[in-house]
């Protein structure tokens, strides 16, 4: 009988079953999991003879610190790096999607790849998910054309400026920028208020690392060290951490009771007689 | 919306024990995206008896917060037509490059500069069949050698109509009366940089999400000129 089998013919399109279940359990009162976002500080500037990218290394789940050095400063290509704020998760792997496309087609044109073609590839990416992937980054390098900076938004939106700053702790940022920032920032020597000092550093990454730090400090979402990236046209330097603005401090006093300070009232000592011992080897699992 | 709604609700579900009567879209956790980026902004262009003037503030927020003080909303095309952008600045963005890039395509197929009302229907294109996901005010303007300089306004619907002269974005709405009565039709090139230059100060002046610099782009036979006016070249009119 051909009717007893009966095979029902898939529909089809997308199912939208799932998302009748999640209203069906957002109704019944269960919260949905909550994606880790890096309440973050980002910056970058074009000086003189390339870009400097910094970020600070907090990551953050509600108001938990999840990761107290994380890496918010991505690979792109050896002469393009990316810092990334919002959804830890998305600001990660589009980055690391971008990178693989972007080497893909260095191998097919045989050029330095540009800032542009990343910046291209990340907006039409990012603009395609309208949104949905939570990436707010800050794109910098140095290609044919010279230094390169550029802010993406999630949504897919671009902008290009010689200083920029991203992420909760970017007003901060900015703030410092907007005070200290001139065009064509050289060398010249400084050391630091805070943690590690180096003798001297150019102009232009001890004002990107005061901004990091001006959001570190100020902004509850960002913290622990400033990472920071200089990208010139000969060279790329990472540095890991750069400073630690929020260095422990050596304790100086011994708070240890010293022996003897509690009196001993009572001792008793009781043995333990063994009844049996019991010793297993295991065989090797057969493969 | 109403359609991927219907298609939702009318859905035959696995039985969920759970289950509830189905919800309206956004509550089914499917957002409708839009860019969250540049709402507020003051554009404006107009036709004078060489070309066109267009004009733009520089202010990009995101929330209450000024993301990029000094933008460019006035986007090149093709070498004689630009357009100014208003709304979401992700949607203004990726449409623009997509006419800019089916233009390229158009012109060299022709084998001459396109029409500038061509460009004008190719906005308008995007901007219809996608209007109920875009948030994308655009003004189209240029010059071409059969009709001179033209103005084509394309708002939120989709609509495409060519008028002496557009304004748009938020800040417009403070102008209207301003620039119907100060607007006079074949203008000299003077003249128009100093109706545009007003009509834009004024409109900074009292829309909030405007501000920062006016930029200007003279789109002529020979080409295009660019100008910025900033601090005290803006023009001030009344105030306390």
């Amino acid at each position: 009988m051909a009717g007893a089998v009966s095979v029902e013919m898939p529909r089809g399109g997308f199912s939208f079953e799932l998302c009748k279940r999640n209203a069906a359990l957002a109704a019944a009162g269960m919260k949905p999991p909550t994606p880790v976002k890096t309440g973050t500080t980002i910056a970058g500037l074009i000086f003189k003879d390339g870009v400097v990218l910094g970020a600070d290394t907090r990551a953050t789940e509600g108001s938990v610190v999840a990761d107290k050095n994380c890496a918010k400063i991505h690979y792109m290509a050896k002469n393009i790096y990316c810092c990334g704020a919002g959804t830890a998760a998305d600001t990660e792997y589009t980055t690391l999607q971008i990178s693989s496309e972007l080497e893909l087609h260095r191998l097919e044109t045989g050029r330095k790849p540009r800032v542009g073609t990343a910046l291209r590839m990340l907006k039409q990416h990012l603009f395609h998910y309208q949104g949905h992937i939570g990436a707010y980054l800050v794109l910098g390098g140095v290609d044919i054309t010279g230094p390169n900076l550029y802010t993406v938004h999630a949504h897919g939106s671009t902008d290009k400026l010689p200083y920029v700053s991203m992420g909760s702790g970017s007003l901060a940022a900015m703030a410092t920028f907007e005070d200290r920032f001139r065009p064509n920032m050289d060398v010249s020597v400084k050391t630091f208020k805070f943690g590690i000092s180096r003798k001297s550093e150019k102009e232009a990454v001890q004002l990107v690392r005061d901004a990091i730090v001006a959001g570190i400090f100020n902004d509850l979402g960002s913290g622990s060290n400033v990472d920071i990236c200089i990208i010139t046209a000969d060279k790329t330097e990472y540095i890991r951490p750069f400073d630690v603005a929020n260095e422990k401090g050596e304790r100086t006093g011994d708070y240890r009771y010293a022996r003897g300070t509690t009196a001993v009232l009572e001792t008793s000592v009781r043995k333990f007689e063994v009844t049996s011992e019991t010793v297993t080897s295991a065989e090797p699992m057969e493969s | 919306m109403a359609a991927l709604g219907a298609v939702l609700q009318g859905l035959d579900g696995m039985p969920l024990a759970l289950a509830k009567p189905a919800r309206p879209l956004p509550e089914c956790g499917v957002q409708i995206g839009t860019g969250a980026v540049m709402t507020g902004t003051s554009i404006m262009a107009v036709e004078f008896n060489g070309g066109v003037i267009i004009g733009a503030d520089s202010r990009t927020s995101s929330g209450t917060y000024v993301a990029n003080r000094v933008s460019d909303k006035l986007t090149e095309i093709s070498p004689h037509v630009f357009c100014c952008r208003s709304g979401s600045s992700a949607d203004t963005q990726a449409i623009a490059d997509l006419v800019k890039y089916q233009l390229n395509l158009h012109s060299l197929e022709l084998g001459e500069e396109a029409k500038v009302g061509i460009v004008a229907q190719m906005f308008r294109k995007w901007c219809y069949d996608y209007r109920d996901q875009l948030t994308a005010g655009i003004i189209c303007a240029g010059w071409d050698r059969h009709e001179g300089g033209q103005v084509f306004s394309i708002p939120l619907g989709g609509m495409c109509i060519r008028q002496p002269f557009a304004i748009g974005g938020s800040g417009s709405t403070y102008i209207y009366g301003y620039c119907d009565s100060q607007f006079k039709k074949n203008m000299t090139k003077d003249e128009c940089i100093t109706f545009v230059k007003n009509c834009l100060a004024l409109a900074i002046a009292r829309d909030g999400s405007s501000g920062g610099v006016i930029r200007m782009a003279i789109i002529t036979e020979d080409g295009v000129e660019r100008s910025v006016f900033t601090g005290a070249d803006i023009p001030r009119f009344y105030s306390d």
